[in-house]
């Protein structure tokens, strides 16, 4: 096929809003999917979740027999508030660009002397990730209302935010998907599931701000390293070595691209 | 000027317009090869039938995971050699059926089962086509990052160059253009030739619903 085709062929796909029935169609669905959420947000199961992790983080736990109250978040010892609004971002204890999760773990190895790597190993839905992911439903919850302010600052997070952008590109696996094949353009679907274009602020806004969630279609409570390794699984890739560099630089890519928006945790969805 | 070089303009100025922003967004290139390399080594682990092998990109996936120079007029040569060794791959039909069973094929594109780490390794993967695609008026559960196939064989006929081109494209979509975001369903082996076979009746037959 010859390149202005392709090229017109491209433009046509990746920049044109569908027309007609089809798009009075796909409106009727968004609304339809619109009206749920709204229902739901009376009551979020996902407060159950913070008030289980707001227990653990102040249960004595571990070798230690220490709580996680002095761990530190970013903004000093034991300052939950607002500390999500800013993660990920570079720890000088442990060199390393963290999100919550990753940061979770470094306390509960540093202060509770818990070995983490069984959290880490846990599959999804099992008790030692439900503990993790209930801490970081806490922690984001204290950030509600909050606008994202996450740093690139720090050498180390101006790294993180370029192979975490590079990472949403990469294609790979028998479907040649990257995150971009789904997120990479404006006002797209898979079937009815509306599809945030995640390199824009509203779309990385869309995606970042309201994990962790719960997931009415499956009852669950959903951390955003759960998310991406869901998405990672639709993507064909083999599956996300838990809070390792790459989801955190993934992470930091979508949260710095929010810069501005409100933190809406705990979020609710479909 | 002939209505098709309009439309080409305006799909060409709408493109400058719509994507100009994700163009200066940029797309990680600042990232070294080294970091990026080691993030990946130490990112994933085997999962189930699911090893690591597939992170290693081919040509064509690593092109075109450079959104802006793949895109980019000094990369068209380059495009080009993509697309001619991606068509090199594409097998018709051993036995010269081209059209198949449309029901079959409506169940090959309602599936989006296969490979990811959760499916069973010897179930039949499904083509994923709804969810990209507008295909029967009767689903309406269609996902819209491909565009709309309803009336595909209505629209076109079925004249020997839209069967071939239609075959080539279910085969290995980036024969015709080397980054489009439609996997290549037939050269990785998402799914079979007899499964190619029925989705073509379900766009192309004229009983099927699709032509309706
Ligand atoms: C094959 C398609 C596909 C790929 C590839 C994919 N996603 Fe998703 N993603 C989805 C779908 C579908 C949803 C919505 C799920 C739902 O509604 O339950 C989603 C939802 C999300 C959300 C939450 C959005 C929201 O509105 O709350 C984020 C964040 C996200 N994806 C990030 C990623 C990242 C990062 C990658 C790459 C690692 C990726 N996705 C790859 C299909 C995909
Ligand atoms: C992840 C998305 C995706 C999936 C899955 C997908 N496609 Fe596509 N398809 C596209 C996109 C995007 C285009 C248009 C861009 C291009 O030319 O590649 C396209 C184009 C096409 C075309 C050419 C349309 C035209 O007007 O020229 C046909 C035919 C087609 N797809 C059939 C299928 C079938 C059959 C399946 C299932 C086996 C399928 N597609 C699966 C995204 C997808």
């Amino acid at each position: 096929m010859g390149n202005a085709f392709r090229n017109a062929a491209f433009a046509a796909v990746v920049c044109f809003a569908p027309f007609g029935a089809v798009a009075q169609e796909r409106d009727r669905t968004a609304e339809g999917i619109e009206a749920y959420r709204e229902a739901l947000k009376d009551g979020n199961p996902a407060e159950l979740f913070e008030a289980m992790g707001e227990e653990l983080w102040k249960k004595k736990a571990g070798p230690k027999n220490a709580s996680l109250e002095q761990c530190d978040l970013g903004l000093g010892p034991g300052v939950v508030a607002g500390a999500f609004a800013q993660m990920p971002r570079y720890f000088p204890d442990t060199g390393k660009v963290q999100d919550v999760e990753s940061r979770l773990l470094t306390c509960m190895s540093a202060l509770q002397g818990i070995d983490t790597r069984e959290h880490v190993e846990a599959r999804f839905n099992t008790p030692k990730k439900n503990e993790l992911v209930a801490l970081a439903t806490f922690i984001s919850g204290e950030s509600k209302g909050k606008p994202v302010k996450v740093s690139l600052a720090h050498a180390m997070e101006r790294k993180m935010f370029e192979l975490g952008k590079r990472m949403f590109y990469f294609q790979a696996g028998p479907h040649d998907f990257s995150c971009a094949t789904c997120h990479g353009q404006e006002g797209k679907r898979i079937r009815l599931q509306d599809l945030p274009y995640i390199p824009s602020k509203e779309g990385a806004a869309a995606g970042w701000t309201s994990w962790p969630a719960y997931r009415v279609s499956s009852g669950q409570m959903w951390s955003m390293q759960w998310r991406i390794n869901d998405c990672m699984r639709q993507q064909r890739f083999p599956e996300p070595v838990y809070a390792s560099d790459m989801t955190v630089a993934l992470s930091l890519y979508m949260a710095a691209t929010s810069n501005g928006a409100i933190v809406a945790t705990p979020g609710i969805k479909r | 000027m002939k209505n098709a070089n309009i439309a080409a303009i305006l799909v060409a100025s709408a493109a400058l317009l719509g994507c100009a922003s994700m163009q200066s967004a940029g797309w990680g290139s600042a990232a070294d090869d080294a970091s990026f390399a080691e993030m990946i080594r130490t990112g994933f682990k085997a999962a189930g039938p699911v090893t690591l092998e597939r992170l290693k990109q081919d040509e064509t996936q690593a092109f075109c995971s450079d959104p802006v120079a793949s895109q980019s007029a000094a990369s068209v040569k380059k495009a080009e050699a993509i697309e001619a060794a991606n068509l090199a791959t594409v097998k018709f039909p051993a036995d010269g059926k081209w059209l198949g069973d449309w029901r079959a094929g409506e169940r090959v594109a309602q599936s989006g089962r296969g490979l990811t780490w959760t499916d069973a390794p010897n179930q039949a993967n499904g083509g994923n086509c709804y969810n990209c695609h507008q295909i029967s008026a009767a689903e309406i559960s269609f996902g819209t990052i491909g565009p709309s196939l309803y009336q595909y064989g209505k629209l076109r006929g079925n004249s020997d160059e839209v069967v071939r081109s239609t075959w080539t494209k279910i085969y290995n979509s980036k024969a015709l253009n080397a980054c489009s975001n439609m996997p290549r369903a037939g050269h990785m082996g998402i799914i079979r030739e007899k499964d190619i076979q029925d989705l073509m009746a379900l766009l192309l037959s004229p009983d099927s619903p699709v032509n309706k």
